[in-house]
C-alpha cells in the first residue's frame, strides 16, 4: 500500500485492490471483488514470519555495514544498497523452488543473500579481496554462483532482463521445470530490449517472470517524471503478459503475488509481470545525497511501511512472540554481518596473478 | 519493337543462376505480371515476371540451363506480328563460364567480372590450396563455403544436443542467405529458432541460455545489425567469466556475414573485425576458404568461450576442396602458410585473402615470390607464424577491407614492430579499405575497397622494387 500513497488519498487499498482485479490466475476466490486490507492479506505462519523477518533483517544489516565499510573505504567503486525493498526478494525466494534461477541488476547483495549466498563471499567481494565470490574481480555489482543459480549482478540498466529471458529460455529448452525471475528496476522498465525481452517470452511462452521493483527513482529521476505509463504491471499489456502490482513493502503480499506469477510460468503459460511498489531509504548508490525527495517522505516511510518493522509487529501481536526471542535473533544477524565484515576487511586482495586468470576457458 | 527478357539477378551479389523452368511456351500470349519462367540459385528460388504485354515470340535459354549469366537475355517478346528474330541474335553472347576453381561445381561460383564496376574481389586462384593441413586418407568434396558452414552447424548439433542455433529467418525462410538450409527439417524448430528483428533481446536471451551451459548459435543477418546487440556480446557475453571469477562461462557463437557485399551502402558493409578483436574474453574468427569455416566453425561451436564468427556474403558462392568427417577441425587461434614464398610475406584473413592471393600471382610473373598467410583467427592472433615468415622474408603487407584506423593490419604491425623489428628490411606496409563510409555507386565501392593492384604496388614498394 505504501507506495501508491503517494499517488492517492486512499492508500491503504489501491495496490491489493488492482492486484485483486488482475489476478485471473489467483488462487482460490475469496479475495474477488474484495478490497484487501492488511487484516485479509494471506497469512503466514509463525515460522513462516520468523523466517521472513530473519532474512530481511540480515538483508538490512548487511546493507547498513556496507554502508559504514564504504565510509572507512573498505569499499570502493559503486555501492547500491537495498534498504528498504527486502520485502521483495524474501517474499519472492519464499515462493521459489530449488534449481529456480535469480538475475537482477546492480542492486544485488539482496538478492545474493536470499539466494543463499554466503555473507562473507559478498562482503569480501566488496572490499575487493580474494575470498570474493568473484575473487576481488567483480565487485559490488557483479557477483555470480551456479551453485545457488544466482546469475547476477549486472551493471548496465536493463541488459539482465533479456538476459533472464534467456535463463527461462534454457527451462523452456531443457523442459526442466524451473522458473527464472529477472528483477529490474523502475528505470530499467523504459530499456527497450525489456519489450524486445517481453515479446520473445510471450511468444515462445518461456518461464520467467518479470520482477519490477518500483522503488519510485530511477538514480534522481522520479518515475512520474520518466515514465508515460506509471503502471508497470500493465507494461506487459500489449503483447498479451498478466501483470500485478503488489505492495512490495508486506512480505505478504509479495510471496502470494510471486506464487501465482511463478505458477503461471512454471505450467507453460509463459512470462507474468509484477510491479512491487516498494522504496529505497538510501540514495541511488553512496555517493547519492539524495536531494530529489524530501526527508520527510523518507521519513513516512520507514516509520510507517517498513517491511521488517510490520513483521516485527505481527510477530509480537499476533504470535506473541517475546522481545528476547526478537533479539536473539538480531544478535545472531549481527553475529553473521560482524564476521562477514572482519573477514572482509582481513581476507587479502587477489594475488597479482589473477589479473589474467578468467578471461577464456580453456578449450577442452 | 522486340523486347528481350533479361536474366533476373536475386541479390546484389548474384551473376548467374539456373533457369529452372519456363511456365510460358513460344507462342503464348502474356501481360505485364504474368509468371513466365522460375530461376534458381542455391541460395533461392525466384519467379520471373514478365513486364511487357505481347507474345513469348522465342525462348533463347532452354529450361534447365545452368549458370546463366545476370543481364543475359533469356527470351523475346513481340507485338502481335511483329518479327522476333532481329532480337535475341546479337545480344545472346553466351554467358563464359567461370574461372577454374579447384573442383568447379554447379554453383554460384566466382564469376568473370573482375573487370566489370561491380566491387567484386578476384575469383579464387589455382594456386590455393588448403590440402597439407587436410587428415591423410579423407575424403575430399567441393563444397561452398555456405554449405561448409551448414554442414559444420549440422554435425555439431548432431553430435551435442545442447547446440542450438537462432535468428532471423534461420528457420522457415531457411536462412537470409540460406546457410541454415535444411537444419528446420532435421532438426525442429526447437532447436532452429525464427527469432523476431531484435537483435539486441534475442542477442541477450542467447546469452543468457549460454550461462546455463547451452550452445548457443546466433545469427545475425549481418554483422552490421549486430550493433544493435553488441552490448550484450560485449557486456555481458565476453565479460562475465572474468567478472564472475571464472564460475560462468559463456558458450556461445555469434555468426553471420561481415563486411562489404555489393551496392549495399554503408549501413551494410562495415566489417567489424577489428572492433570485436578489440575485446577480452572474446575469440574473433575470420575465414576465407570452405574446409576453414567448417573446421572453425566446429571448433567455436565446442569452444566454451563467446566467438564471433565473422562470414563474408561474397564468399558463400565460392567452392573449395573440403575434407569430409565429423571430426575434422581446425584450430581457434592457428594461422596458415598458404603458399610459400622467400621475398615478402603478405598477410592477410577473410575477404582479404582474395586479394592477396591474387596479388601472389600477379607478383610471381614478375619474379617476386610472395609467402601468403591466412590469419584465420583475429584473435588470439597468431603472430608467431606471421614473425616466422618475416624472418624468412623480411617485408610484410598487411590487407584487409576494413578501415585503416586502429584496424587489424594496424595491430598486426605493431606486433612484427614489438617482436622483430630487427628482422624486417622494409616498414610494414598495409592495405585497407578507404576510410570513408561505404559509397553505394559502382565506381565509388570499388574504389573504397582494397584492390590487387594495390597490394602488388605495397609488395613491390616493400621489397624496393619499381
Amino acid at each position: 500500500m505504501a507506495v501508491a500513497a503517494r499517488k492517492t488519498k486512499a492508500p491503504a487499498t489501491k495496490a491489493a485492490a488492482k492486484a485483486t482485479g488482475k489476478s485471473g490466475s489467483a488462487k482460490g476466490g475469496a479475495d474477488k471483488g474484495a478490497v484487501k486490507t492488511l487484516s485479509n492479506m494471506p497469512n503466514f505462519s509463525k515460522a513462516e514470519e520468523l523466517h521472513a523477518y530473519r532474512e530481511m533483517l540480515l538483508i538490512r544489516r548487511f546493507e547498513e555495514k556496507a554502508g559504514q565499510m564504504y565510509g572507512m573505504g573498505l569499499i570502493g567503486g559503486f555501492c547500491h544498497l537495498y534498504i528498504g525493498q527486502e520485502a521483495v526478494v524474501i517474499g519472492m525466494q519464499m515462493a521459489s523452488k530449488e534449481g529456480d534461477q535469480t538475475i537482477t541488476g546492480y542492486r544485488d547483495h539482496g538478492h545474493m543473500l536470499a539466494c543463499g549466498m554466503e555473507s562473507r563471499g559478498v562482503m569480501a567481494e566488496l572490499t575487493g579481496r580474494q575470498g570474493g565470490y568473484s575473487r576481488g574481480k567483480g565487485g559490488s555489482m557483479h557477483m555470480f554462483s551456479r551453485e545457488k543459480n544466482f546469475y547476477g549482478g549486472h551493471g548496465i540498466v536493463g541488459a539482465q532482463v533479456s538476459l533472464g529471458a534467456g535463463l527461462g529460455f534454457a527451462n523452456w529448452y531443457r523442459e526442466d521445470g524451473r522458473v527464472s525471475m529477472a528483477y529490474f528496476g523502475d528505470g530499467a522498465a523504459n530499456q527497450g530490449q525489456v519489450y524486445e525481452s517481453f515479446n520473445m517470452a510471450q511468444l515462445w511462452k518461456l518461464p520467467v517472470v518479470f520482477v519490477i521493483e518500483n522503488n519510485r527513482y530511477a538514480m534522481g529521476t522520479s518515475v512520474s517524471r520518466a515514465s508515460a505509463q506509471t503502471d508497470f504491471s500493465r507494461r506487459g499489456v500489449s503483447f498479451g503478459i498478466p501483470g500485478e502490482q503488489v505492495d512490495g513493502m508486506d512480505v505478504r503480499a509479495v510471496r502470494a503475488a510471486a506464487e501465482r506469477a511463478i505458477e503461471h510460468a512454471r505450467t507453460g503459460k509463459g512470462p507474468y509481470i509484477l510491479e512491487m511498489q516498494t522504496y529505497r531509504y538510501r540514495g541511488h548508490s553512496m555517493s547519492d545525497p539524495a536531494k530529489y525527495r524530501s526527508k520527510d517522505e523518507v521519513q513516512r516511510m520507514r516509520e510507517e511501511h517498513d517491511p521488517i518493522e510490520q513483521v516485527r509487529g505481527r510477530l509480537t501481536r499476533e504470535h506473541k512472540v517475546g522481545e528476547d526471542e526478537l533479539k536473539a535473533i538480531d544478535a545472531k544477524v549481527r553475529e553473521i554481518v560482524n564476521d562477514a565484515a572482519e573477514f572482509a576487511t582481513h581476507d587479502p586482495e587477489p594475488d597479482v596473478s589473477e589479473l589474467f586468470t578468467d578471461i577464456l576457458l580453456e578449450t577442452a | 519493337m522486340p523486347i528481350e527478357i533479361l536474366m533476373p539477378a536475386l541479390s546484389p551479389t548474384m551473376e548467374q543462376g539456373k533457369l529452372a523452368k519456363w511456365l510460358k511456351a513460344e507462342g503464348d500470349r502474356v501481360k505485364a505480371g504474368d509468371i513466365i519462367a522460375e530461376i534458381e540459385t542455391d541460395k533461392a528460388t525466384m519467379e520471373v515476371e514478365a513486364i511487357d504485354e505481347g507474345i513469348l515470340a522465342k525462348i533463347l535459354i532452354a529450361e534447365g540451363a545452368e549458370n546463366v549469366a545476370v543481364n543475359t537475355p533469356i527470351g523475346v517478346i513481340t507485338a502481335e506480328g511483329e518479327d522476333a528474330s532481329a532480337a535475341g541474335k546479337p545480344a545472346a553472347k553466351p554467358a563464359e563460364p567461370p574461372p577454374a576453381v579447384a573442383g568447379e561445381g554447379p554453383k554460384e561460383a566466382a564469376a568473370p567480372k573482375a573487370e566489370s564496376a561491380v566491387a567484386n574481389p578476384p575469383a579464387t586462384p589455382k594456386s590455393y590450396d588448403a590440402s597439407s593441413e587436410f587428415p591423410a586418407g579423407a575424403e575430399i568434396v567441393t563444397m561452398t563455403v555456405r554449405e561448409a558452414l551448414r554442414d559444420a552447424m549440422a554435425e555439431e548439433m548432431r553430435r551435442d544436443g545442447d547446440v542450438f542455433v537462432m535468428g532471423e529467418e534461420v528457420a522457415e525462410y531457411q536462412g537470409a542467405y540460406k546457410v541454415t538450409q535444411g537444419l528446420l527439417q532435421e532438426f525442429g524448430p526447437k532447436r532452429v529458432i525464427d527469432t523476431p528483428i531484435t537483435e539486441h533481446g534475442f542477442a541477450g536471451i542467447g546469452v543468457g541460455a549460454a550461462l546455463t551451459g547451452l550452445k548457443p548459435i546466433v545469427e545475425f543477418m549481418t554483422f552490421n545489425f549486430a550493433m544493435q546487440a553488441i552490448d550484450q556480446i560485449i557486456n555481458s557475453a565476453a565479460k562475465t567469466l572474468y567478472m564472475s571469477g571464472g564460475q560462468m562461462g559463456c558458450p556461445i557463437v555469434f555468426r553471420g556475414p561481415n563486411g562489404a557485399a555489393a551496392r549495399v551502402g554503408a549501413q551494410h558493409s562495415h566489417d567489424y573485425a577489428a572492433w570485436y578483436s578489440n575485446v577480452p574474453g572474446l575469440k574473433v574468427v575470420m575465414p576465407y576458404s570452405a574446409s576453414d569455416a567448417k573446421g572453425l566453425l566446429k571448433s567455436a561451436i565446442r569452444d566454451p568461450n563467446p566467438i564471433i564468427f565473422l562470414e563474408n556474403e561474397i564468399l558463400y558462392g565460392r567452392s573449395f576442396d573440403v575434407p569430409k568427417g565429423d571430426d575434422i577441425l581446425v584450430p581457434i587461434g592457428k594461422a596458415k602458410v598458404v603458399r610459400p614464398g622467400t621475398d615478402v610475406t603478405i598477410v592477410s584473413f577473410g575477404i582479404g585473402m582474395t586479394y592477396a592471393l591474387a596479388a601472389a600471382e600477379a607478383l610471381a610473373k614478375e619474379g617476386i615470390e610472395a609467402e601468403v598467410i591466412d590469419l584465420r583467427t583475429i584473435r588470439p592472433m597468431d603472430i608467431e607464424t606471421v614473425i616466422a615468415s618475416i624472418q624468412k622474408t623480411h617485408r610484410c603487407v598487411a590487407v584487409e577491407e576494413g578501415f585503416p584506423q586502429s584496424g587489424v593490419t594496424a595491430e598486426i604491425g605493431m606486433k612484427i614492430m614489438e617482436a622483430a623489428f630487427d628482422w624486417l628490411d622494409a616498414p610494414v606496409a598495409r592495405v585497407t579499405g578507404k576510410d570513408v563510409p561505404m559509397p553505394y555507386a559502382a565506381n565509388l565501392e570499388k574504389l573504397a575497397l582494397p584492390n590487387v593492384g594495390e597490394v602488388v604496388a605495397a609488395a613491390k614498394a616493400v621489397c624496393y622494387r619499381a
